[in-house]
C-alpha cells in the first residue's frame, strides 16, 4: 500500500523551505515529488531596476555560502558583454577568494553530513576548522560572509604582503585538518557502511538532469567550469579535477574532501605567483549587448546571463544557481531506498544553508573572550552541573 | 569547436550565427525547429542544457536555450522568438529532463505555453497566484 510522508516545507532539521513528498511502500521510497518556491525573492525581477554597482550586492545575497560565486559570475557576464579586460592581479585575488569559499563551504557540508548520520563529532570538528578560513576573509575583506570583493573591472580589496604569511599558516593548519577528516571518514567502517551504495545517481541520469558540480563529478561526469572554460586565473595554475565513478553519497563526500586539498594547492600557487599591480580597471560605459558569466561555485556551475541596454541597468538578468539542477535529480536518486536513506541523499547534493553564528565578547575594541575562554566556561558549567546532581 | 558550428550550419541551413567571442555563440532559428536542434545538440552531440532564459522584447518573447559544450567550454545559445499574444513553443522536456523546471518557470513568469510538457504547473509562484499575471512581462504592473 502506498503512503505519503511529507518532509518540509519547514523542517526542524533542514532550515531551508523545500517540500519533499515521499511516496512510500512500507519502508521503501517509490516516488518523490519536489516542490520549491517557498522562498522566492524575485531577484530576476529586481535586478533590471537597479544599477550595475547595486546588482553586485543584490546577487551576493542570493546565498550566504556562495556569496562570492554569484557576484563573480555576474561581473564576468557584464565584462563579457562590454569586453572589459581585468588586471592580472585582480584575477589572482578572485581565484584565491573563490577557493577559500569552496573550502569553507565544503567544511560546512561535511559538518552537516556528519550531523545527519549521527556523528556530531565530525560536525563540531569540521566547523571548528571552518573558522580560520572565515578569519582570513575577515582579515582581507572585512567581512566573514558577503565579502563584497567583486566589482565590474576588478576587485575591491587588495591582499597585502604582510597578510600572505598569515594566510599560509592558516592553510597549513586547515590542510592538516582536511587530511585528518579524510582519513577518519575513509577508515571508519560504520560511516562507510552508512554512505556506500546509498542514493546512487548513475552517469546517464546525471547527464539527463544536467546536474553540475560535485554531484556530477561523483557520478563520473567530468565537468568543471574552472578547467573547461577558465575564468579568473585558473588557467595559470596547476591543479586536478576530482572525479569519482560510483555516484553514491560516499563518492560525493570524497569529491568534496579531495577538492578541499586541491583548493589549498590553488591558493598556495596563487599567493606565490600573484603579480604586483593594479586591482581594477576603470569602467566608463557599458554598451548595448549580451554576456554570459559562469563560475564554479562549491555546489557547481553558477550561470548568469545579462542583456545590457546601454544605460546603467540591464534589461534582463537570468540567474541559475547550481542547486536548481541538483535538487531535481533527487527525484531519481531517492527512489528504491529506505526513508532513512532519503534524508541523507537529499542532503548529499548540499542544498544551501546560511549560517553566520559565532561568539566573541568585545569591550572597548579589545577582545576579552575567545575560543579558549568559551571552552573553559563550558567545562566550568559541566563541573557545576556534576556537583549539583551529585548532591541529589 | 569550429567543427560543431559547421555541422550545425550544414544541417540547419537558415540558422543565423552571431559570434560574440570564440566561446560565446548565439544562433537564431525559427521556433518550429527547436525540438530538432535540441535533439541534435543534446542527444547526438552530448551538449548539456544549462538553462533557458525568457526575455520580453519588442519583437515578441525571446527564448534562449543555453547549451554548454563542456569539452571546449563553449556556450551555444539558441535563440527563438515567439509571439506575445498566447505564445506557444514545443517542449523539449522529453529530450532532456534539465528543461522540466525551467519550462514551468518561464510558463508562470512569462506566460509561454510549452506544448507537450507533461507537468506544466507553477514552480515558484504560490498556488493562488493569478495565472494571467506574468511578472517578467514588460507590461506587468503588480497584482
Amino acid at each position: 500500500m502506498r503512503r505519503v510522508i511529507p518532509i518540509g516545507p519547514y523542517h526542524p532539521l533542514q532550515e531551508e523551505p523545500e517540500f519533499f513528498k515521499l511516496i512510500v511502500e512500507g519502508e521503501k521510497v517509490v516516488e518523490l515529488e519536489i516542490n520549491i518556491g517557498y522562498n522566492h525573492r524575485g531577484h530576476e525581477f529586481l535586478s533590471p531596476k537597479m544599477t550595475y554597482e547595486q546588482i553586485a550586492y543584490l546577487v551576493e545575497r542570493i546565498c550566504g555560502i556562495c556569496s562570492n560565486s554569484h557576484p563573480l559570475a555576474f561581473v564576468q557576464a557584464v565584462e563579457d558583454a562590454a569586453n572589459i579586460k581585468v588586471p592580472e592581479r585582480a584575477l589572482y585575488i578572485r581565484t584565491i577568494n573563490h577557493e577559500l569559499e569552496r573550502i569553507h563551504s565544503h567544511f560546512l557540508w561535511l559538518g552537516l553530513a556528519g550531523h545527519f548520520i549521527g556523528y556530531n563529532t565530525v560536525w563540531m570538528w569540521a566547523w571548528k576548522y571552518r573558522e580560520p578560513i572565515l578569519d582570513i576573509f575577515e582579515m582581507v575583506t572585512g567581512n566573514r560572509n558577503h565579502y563584497a570583493m567583486n566589482k565590474i573591472g576588478g576587485v575591491r580589496w587588495d591582499i597585502k604582503d604582510e597578510q600572505i604569511p598569515i594566510i599560509e599558516n592558516i592553510l597549513l593548519e586547515v590542510e592538516k585538518a582536511t587530511w585528518m577528516f579524510t582519513k577518519a571518514i575513509l577508515d571508519d567502517p560504520v560511516i562507510l557502511a552508512r554512505l556506500r551504495d546509498v542514493g546512487v545517481l548513475p552517469k546517464e541520469v546525471a547527464i539527463d538532469y544536467g546536474v553540475v558540480g560535485p554531484t556530477a563529478r561523483a557520478s563520473g561526469v567530468n565537468i568543471d567550469v574552472r578547467r573547461d572554460d577558465p575564468h579568473a586565473a585558473y588557467d595559470r595554475i596547476e591543479w586536478d579535477v576530482i572525479v569519482f565513478e560510483e555516484g553514491d553519497v560516499l563518492a560525493k563526500a570524497k569529491v568534496r574532501l579531495f577538492e578541499c586539498l586541491e583548493s589549498i594547492k590553488i591558493i598556495r600557487q596563487c599567493l606565490r605567483k600573484m603579480p604586483k599591480g593594479e586591482i581594477e580597471t576603470k569602467v566608463d560605459e557599458i554598451p548595448m549587448g549580451e554576456g554570459i558569466g559562469r563560475a564554479e561555485a562549491p555546489r557547481g556551475e553558477v550561470f548568469h546571463y545579462v542583456r545590457t541596454s546601454g544605460m546603467n541597468h540591464p534589461i534582463r538578468h537570468k540567474i541559475r544557481a547550481p542547486s536548481y539542477m541538483n535538487i531535481a535529480s533527487n527525484a531519481y536518486a531517492c527512489v528504491g531506498y529506505s526513508i532513512a536513506d532519503a534524508a541523507l541523499t537529499l542532503a548529499a547534493v548540499d542544498p544551501c544553508y546560511c549560517c553566520t553564528e559565532r561568539i566573541f565578547v568585545y569591550a572597548d575594541d579589545k577582545k576579552i573572550m575567545g575560543y579558549e575562554d568559551i571552552l573553559k566556561l563550558s567545562w566550568e558549567l559541566t563541573e557545576k552541573l556534576k556537583r549539583k546532581y551529585n548532591k541529589i | 569547436m569550429k567543427d560543431l558550428l559547421t555541422e550545425i550550419k550544414n544541417r540547419f541551413k537558415e540558422i543565423e550565427v552571431y559570434e560574440h567571442n570564440k566561446r560565446r555563440l548565439y544562433l537564431k532559428i525559427g521556433k518550429e525547429r527547436i525540438r530538432e536542434i535540441a535533439h541534435f545538440l543534446h542527444k547526438e552531440k552530448g551538449l548539456r542544457l544549462s538553462i533557458m532564459t525568457g526575455v520580453d522584447t519588442r519583437e515578441g518573447i525571446e527564448i534562449l536555450y543555453h547549451f554548454s559544450d563542456d569539452k571546449t567550454g563553449t556556450y551555444y545559445t539558441i535563440r527563438i522568438i515567439t509571439e506575445r499574444d498566447d505564445p506557444k513553443v514545443d517542449t523539449i522536456s522529453d529530450i532532456t529532463k534539465a528543461s522540466e523546471w525551467i519550462e514551468r518557470e518561464i510558463w508562470e513568469l512569462l506566460g509561454v505555453e510549452f506544448v507537450g510538457h507533461k507537468n506544466l504547473k507553477p514552480l515558484l509562484t504560490s498556488e493562488d497566484w493569478p495565472r494571467d499575471k506574468h511578472p517578467l512581462r514588460r507590461d506587468y504592473e503588480g497584482i
